[in-house]
């Protein structure tokens, strides 16, 4: 199943690997098959209590008042839990390397901003009775109007999500709105591309789904510590953010995991640890707080929407000249993790790929939705998505094999990258080869040949003059502009007309043996 | 509250303890009994990550009322190796790295184990539809679906 290619850069390592390359058994294995790895919610602890949030039925509303008078009084209730209990019930978890302020709360006091926002926790003897008590908890809400979608969030005018952004952007170093990406001048090189395609790309959230939900049990230790098992991905983060929301020293705590039921990403945001240990410190009790399959998925982030526009000038040849991109982050109502995956995008751009002209402007947006967080790759992976699938359009377009479109444009050794450093190790090129071989794509012979080490750097290694904004410039009459953009979001069903000229005959269709047909197929409807 | 009085068998030996009404098996053997290897995943039924055996029979342990159980027998993860060795199926998931973080796997051995032992020699199509009920979020089900064809045909042999 592993194939470990040493035919392909062999000389770039000593070929006397022990471990890489052949089969090792993981030291969890034996645990996980007799089911005795230890997760959180396997430690049984005496007189253990269970936690449960009250989660706001609302997206955007105002706490007019919120009673718990009668809730105190249910049976098995030990505590309840209010945000002026939380030490520092404001934090944000990037915190801890000084980047981005304070703006989610442990439990919400004045304001909601998303739906399955915690509001009230609940400490008693036994799940059903914290769920009984929750019942009985009275809240006053005031609906307030709510912004969904990224590009509204940011008009004049919008609600404001979160008071701490009121432009509901997050703001970068104090002052920049968004990330910007300059290099060379986008506009000289669309006036010079034979064709300009511009295209707009959106994808949704994404729930990691780990099978196991996010929880902790914390639990009073000797000499005032608390020992806490749980499910976190960052045990030692996770271990600092309560320390930091709960004001008290780290040594105060100790953070016991490793084994974790699937986290993807989405348990790094430390969500139950500090109101568990709120918890066992106004009790004197364990507390386990465990999320449900819905709480998981309400208020457990998701990866984050992102909406995404590209416009590409290429030229007959196949070269790209010049690429304009354009994202919105949707980062929910709170940041969690989304202003970090921005600044990871914009140094992904243009891709992998070597174009002289790059010009990018990405915004973390706060909307009402469930704040969003990491996942496999975040900041980069819905970005190549919408890359990859414009590489494809433009191959079409020009009337080059993708395959062979990707060769020509990848990446080299010795080119200099959009972000100013010089690419080093690629290897897109081989990538490529290999994957047309398994695929039993067919390349030309010349393409084949193409090397990753090969015509690299030289005049692809300068810096372009960069104007500080590029100004739009006449193009040639004869530019073919291709836009895919949907009108409204109403005409979904029909795509609006290509404008202004015909597409270019399409390529003589590939023998249909790799696979090649399918791919015209989607832009043959795409383009109808 | 009024507690129900049960007795049924746990990996072959007598239990007997008293739940309230409406406490599903997961939570009996969870917090009552004390075996962790059946696991919490959703709690309606859609993940069997909770899977059991009653009566030889796959059940989601979450959607089981505990009550139902009395007088039956019960068989978890915690049940099946044999002594001090692994099960064929244990022992493949373990060759055919059919594990990644671990959790769908007390389900998944469970779900594997009621398909083996009515049908010895599965086809893939079978092992496919035998585990379509639990649900792994690392592993990507190939290797799992290796590792019970791997059981079926060469474990038992060598077991």
């Amino acid at each position: 199943m592993l194939e470990l290619r040493k035919d392909i850069f062999a000389d770039e390592r000593d070929d006397n690997l022990k471990e890489i390359g052949k089969g090792t058994q993981r030291q969890d294995m034996l645990g996980h098959v007799t089911g005795t790895s230890t997760y959180f919610d396997d430690h049984k602890l005496q007189g253990m209590l269970h936690l449960k949030v009250l989660r706001s039925p609302h997206a955007h509303a105002r706490l007019r008042r919120i009673d718990t008078m009668e809730a105190e009084r249910s049976p098995g209730v030990r505590r309840i839990i209010r945000g002026a209990d939380v030490p520092r019930n404001l934090n944000t978890l990037l915190s801890l390397i000084n980047f981005g302020k304070d703006d989610e709360p442990s439990l919400a006091v004045d304001k909601v901003r998303y739906k399955g926002e915690p509001i009230v926790a609940i400490v008693a003897d036994s799940p059903r009775e914290a769920f009984e008590a929750m019942a009985k908890v009275r809240v006053d809400y005031e609906p307030l109007p709510a912004v969904f979608d990224v590009e509204e969030a940011i008009k004049p005018g919008a609600p404001v999500v979160n008071e701490v952004y009121p432009k509901n952007t997050f703001i970068y170093h104090d002052v920049y709105d968004h990330q910007k990406l300059r290099f060379g001048d986008v506009e000289r090189g669309f006036a010079e591309a034979d064709h300009v395609l511009e295209q707009r790309y959106q994808m949704s959230p994404i729930e990691h789904a780990p099978t196991e939900t996010n929880g902790s049990i914390a639990a009073p230790d000797t000499n005032g510590r608390y020992v806490v098992y749980t499910s976190t991905q960052a045990l030692f983060f996770s271990l600092d953010t309560c320390a930091k929301i709960l004001d008290v020293p780290s040594n105060t705590f100790h953070f016991i995991g490793g084994t974790v039921g699937g986290g993807f990403g989405g348990k790094v945001d430390t969500l139950t640890e500090p109101l568990a240990i709120l918890g066992a410190m106004l009790t004197g009790r364990p507390v386990r707080y465990q999320l449900g399959r819905e709480e998981e998925m309400q208020f457990g982030s998701p990866r984050g929407a992102e909406r995404i526009y590209i416009k590409d000038g290429v030229m007959r040849d196949g070269r790209i000249v010049a690429r304009k991109i354009r994202a919105y982050f949707d980062s929910g109502a709170y940041t969690r993790l989304s202003s970090y995956a921005v600044v990871k995008c914009v140094a992904h751009l243009p891709g992998p790929y070597t174009i002289p002209n790059v010009h990018g402007d990405v915004y973390c947006v706060f909307t009402n939705r469930t704040p969003a967080t990491a996942m496999r790759g975040f900041g980069v992976t819905a970005m190549d998505f919408a890359l990859e699938c414009q590489m494809d359009k433009l191959a079409h377009l020009v009337g080059i094999d993708p395959m062979e479109f990707r060769i020509l444009n990848a990446y080299r050794d010795g080119d200099m990258k959009a972000h100013r450093r010089e690419a080093k190790n690629t290897a897109l090129i081989e990538c490529v080869q290999v994957a047309a071989e398994k695929a039993k794509w067919p390349l030309r012979e010349e393409m084949k040949r193409m090397s990753s080490r090969k015509d690299g750097g030289g005049s692809r290694a300068a810096i372009p003059a960069t104007p500080l904004e590029a100004v739009a410039q006449r193009a040639a009459v004869s530019q073919q502009r291709t836009t895919y953009d949907r009108a409204q979001p109403a005409t979904i069903q029909q795509p609006p007309p290509l404008t202004p000229t015909p597409p270019p005959p399409r390529p003589p269709a590939p023998s249909p043996s790799h696979g090649a047909t399918r791919f015209s197929s989607v832009f043959g409807t795409r383009r109808r | 509250m009024t507690k129900t009085p049960l007795q049924f068998r746990h990996n072959g030996r007598d239990v007997a303890l008293f739940v309230d009404g409406g406490v599903n098996l997961l939570v009996a053997l969870r917090e009552l009994i004390g075996d962790m290897t059946p696991k919490f995943g959703c709690g309606q039924g859609g993940c069997g990550a909770c899977s059991v055996l009653i009566d030889g029979e796959l059940h989601l342990s979450c959607l089981t009322l505990a009550e139902t159980v009395n007088g039956r027998s019960v068989e978890t993860l915690d049940g099946l190796k044999e002594g001090p060795n692994l099960h064929p199926l244990q022992r493949a998931f373990m060759e055919q790295f059919a594990a990644q973080c671990g959790y769908c796997t007390p389900g998944m051995l469970m779900a594997a184990k009621a398909l083996l032992d009515r049908n010895p020699s599965p086809t893939r199509a079978e092992v496919v539809e035998a585990i379509s009920g639990n649900i792994c979020r690392c592993t990507g089900y190939e290797p799992i679906i290796n590792a019970i064809l791997a059981a079926a045909s060469g474990g038992r042999a060598r077991a």
